[in-house]
């Protein structure tokens, strides 16, 4: 159980209204993420349903309650933080195990419970440790394993991975997807990261200074955005963006994705000069100068060897074009 | 390229200029001590001479040991240091928290006015302030110098410790409140151990002055029972003859509770100090 539902969400800080009315309903057992560039009030947003800061407008329902005005402890959620927060004076099992322990659970059952969820970790030679003696992945891990312990209808994660280094982080990543197949539970997740926010999510918010830009499934936003916000946030590289006017067509700018962007040495529908290549093995990002559209990305699959410096042909599917008007708006 | 030339020179610099003020700052306290040993005509004929064997003499502290009052005395200074000491702790932690931690109409005006009194001195209303303990019948009571010492000692305190509670991490408070910790729960352990340097720094340098001040307990608590040592020692010190070896040795006497209270903090307290600049 964990059905959360947002209705008119709205935060100031003084005079400053940082959420702006945000509308949103996570189905139980779903994975939600909150993406957007820094500043752009996630992690508000997502202390407004901790409860721990007040809302300024708007409600909160977790399971059909009104949980608005509730103290954070009794609103049977969960919270991991991007600087993990473990208690320092507390063992990696007290500081599991606090929780429950303030609830006036038996020690029993706190301590069935702490074993299962390091267990589930592999935190198990560590409980006796303080969080000063563990590597900053299992701080994390311990921080994760806080939050599992406390069976909460609904965990939270803020920017959870943002201070592992990117080997671990790809591993934590891939635990945390892990976990949430085994619990079934609801989360709710912030991060700045698109890959991350691609590759956990159920469900992505795109928010952009306090609104929701667009919200759907991964594939959904990658095919199918809404604006010219959301098609440039959402997948790496980012996607080209083309001037319409120098293509003959009526709307403001196209958008194509770099991987439908195809060189050739013939003059194709449009000449550029090659600037940069990035050669990843796997794949090869070649960027090309083109007159009327500036710089555009190319993404070719394996080994391709392209001087910087030469000229070439671009083509594409037109397609395969996504059209924007001059708000930024989708025409479809 | 004269790196390694230069810098033996420097610190060389830097170690005579701290040791020469570590000199002048305990030349009076080398003076009293050297001098509280010392027979009354030896302390006038050679004041900065060690005792000898002809000049050493412990009539001093015999004349402080046959003043019957004097442990009363060192008890009233202490229980008074405690109380004072503790109080500004308690409260100053308090306020800090609260104005770091909570967003509330004018909290920055009431940082402000809390934090004034370190500007101001607390003498300037002795007035007022023997006025309030006359209508409250705390004249001559040690309660008297607590709530007053505790009042000169919040400002500094409530500034200090608040700039430090700022930078205790929100996470992990929030941690706290989602886990059913009560605020002063989060405040008594989660923050407060993490801010135990900038407490000891507080603690040393409001100490101090309580435990030196002349003018308050002559003011306020002048009676036998509520003499504090600062105060205690000069009944030695008359207006025609002075028992100079008397007052030397008490002095000497006095030092030691704060070393003793010092050498506890001090490593604390170096951490508090140095807590901005290393990093
Ligand atoms: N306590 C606060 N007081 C005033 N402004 C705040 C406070 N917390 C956050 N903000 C502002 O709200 C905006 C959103 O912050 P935040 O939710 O932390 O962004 P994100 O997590 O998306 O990077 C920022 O512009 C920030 O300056
Ligand atoms: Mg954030």
């Amino acid at each position: 159980m964990g059905q959360l539902t947002l209705s008119g969400m709205t935060k100031n800080f003084g005079s400053v209204e940082v959420i702006k009315g945000v509308d949103l309903e996570v189905a139980d057992g779903e994975f939600c993420v909150f993406v957007g560039p820094s500043g752009c009030g996630k992690s508000t947003l997502l202390r407004m349903i901790a409860g721990l800061e007040d809302v300024s407008g708007g409600s909160v329902t977790l399971d059909g309650r009104d949980i608005t005005a509730l103290p954070p402890a009794r609103r049977e959620i969960a919270m991991v933080f991007q600087s993990y927060a473990l208690y320092p004076h507390l063992t990696v099992r007290d500081n599991m195990g606090l929780a429950l322990k303030q609830a006036g659970q038996p020690k029993g059952d706190i301590r069935a419970a702490t074993d299962r969820a390091a267990a589930m970790l592999s935190l198990d030679a560590l409980l006796d440790r303080r969080p000063a003696e563990l590597s900053g992945g299992q701080r994390q891990r311990v921080a994760i394993g806080r939050a599992i312990v406390r069976r909460p209808k609904l965990f939270l994660f803020d920017e959870p991975l943002s201070n592992l280094d990117a080997a671990l982080r790809v591993q934590t990543r891939i635990e945390i997807a892990k976990l949430h197949r085994d619990l079934g539970a609801t989360m709710v997740y912030v991060t700045h990261d698109q890959v991350e926010a691609m590759t956990l999510a159920d469900k992505i918010v795109v928010l952009r200074a306090g609104k929701v830009e667009q919200t759907g499934a991964p594939m959904q936003l990658y095919n199918d955005p809404a604006n010219t916000f959301v098609a440039g946030f959402i997948g790496s590289p980012q996607m080209n963006f083309l001037n319409s006017g120098a293509l003959g067509l009526s709307s403001h700018s196209a958008g194509i994705r770099p991987e439908q962007v195809q060189l050739t040495d013939g003059p194709g529908q449009m000449g550029g000069t090659v600037s940069h290549v990035e050669r990843l093995g796997g794949e090869t990002l070649v960027y090309v100068h083109t007159a009327d559209h500036g710089l555009l990305t190319a993404r070719l699959f394996g080994e391709h060897d392209r001087a910087v410096g030469s000229d070439l042909g671009i083509t594409f599917d037109p397609a395969r074009l996504f059209h924007f008007d001059k708000a930024g708006q989708r025409l479809r | 390229m004269s790196q390694a030339r230069q810098s033996p020179a420097r610190s060389l610099a830097a170690h005579a200029v701290l040791i020469l003020w570590t000199l002048i700052a305990l030349f009076p306290v080398f003076v009293t001590v050297v001098n509280s040993f010392k027979s009354k005509r030896a302390i006038f004929t050679q004041p900065l001479a060690l005792p000898g064997p002809d000049s050493f003499d412990l009539v001093g502290y015999q004349t402080v040991a046959k003043q019957g009052d004097f442990v009363a005395y060192f008890q009233n200074s202490l229980v008074v240091t405690c109380f004072s000491l503790f109080f500004v702790l308690l409260f100053g932690a308090m306020a800090a928290f609260a104005l770091s931690e909570y967003r509330f109409r004018g909290n920055t005006l009431m940082g402000l006015y809390l934090a004034l009194g370190i500007m101001i001195p607390i003498r300037l209303g002795t007035v007022a302030i023997l006025q309030m303990m006359v209508a409250t019948g705390l004249v001559n009571t040690l309660t008297a110098l607590v709530l007053v010492y505790t009042a000169q000692g919040l400002p500094l305190a409530v500034f200090i410790l608040s700039e430090f509670m700022r930078n205790v991490s929100d996470d992990l408070k929030n941690a706290g409140r989602i886990d059913g910790l009560s605020e002063y729960r989060i405040f008594f352990r989660l923050v407060l151990p993490l801010v135990r340097p900038a407490m000891a720094t507080v603690a040393v340098f409001t100490m101090i002055p309580i435990w030196n001040d002349l003018w308050f307990p002559l003011i306020l608590a002048p009676s036998e029972s509520t003499k504090t040592i600062t105060l205690g020692s000069q009944v030695f010190l008359g207006q025609f003859v002075s028992n100079w070896n008397a007052v030397l040795a008490a002095l000497s006497l006095a030092i030691l509770p704060v070393l003793v209270l010092y050498l506890i903090f001090s490593r604390q307290l170096i951490r508090g100090i140095t807590a901005g600049a290393v990093k």
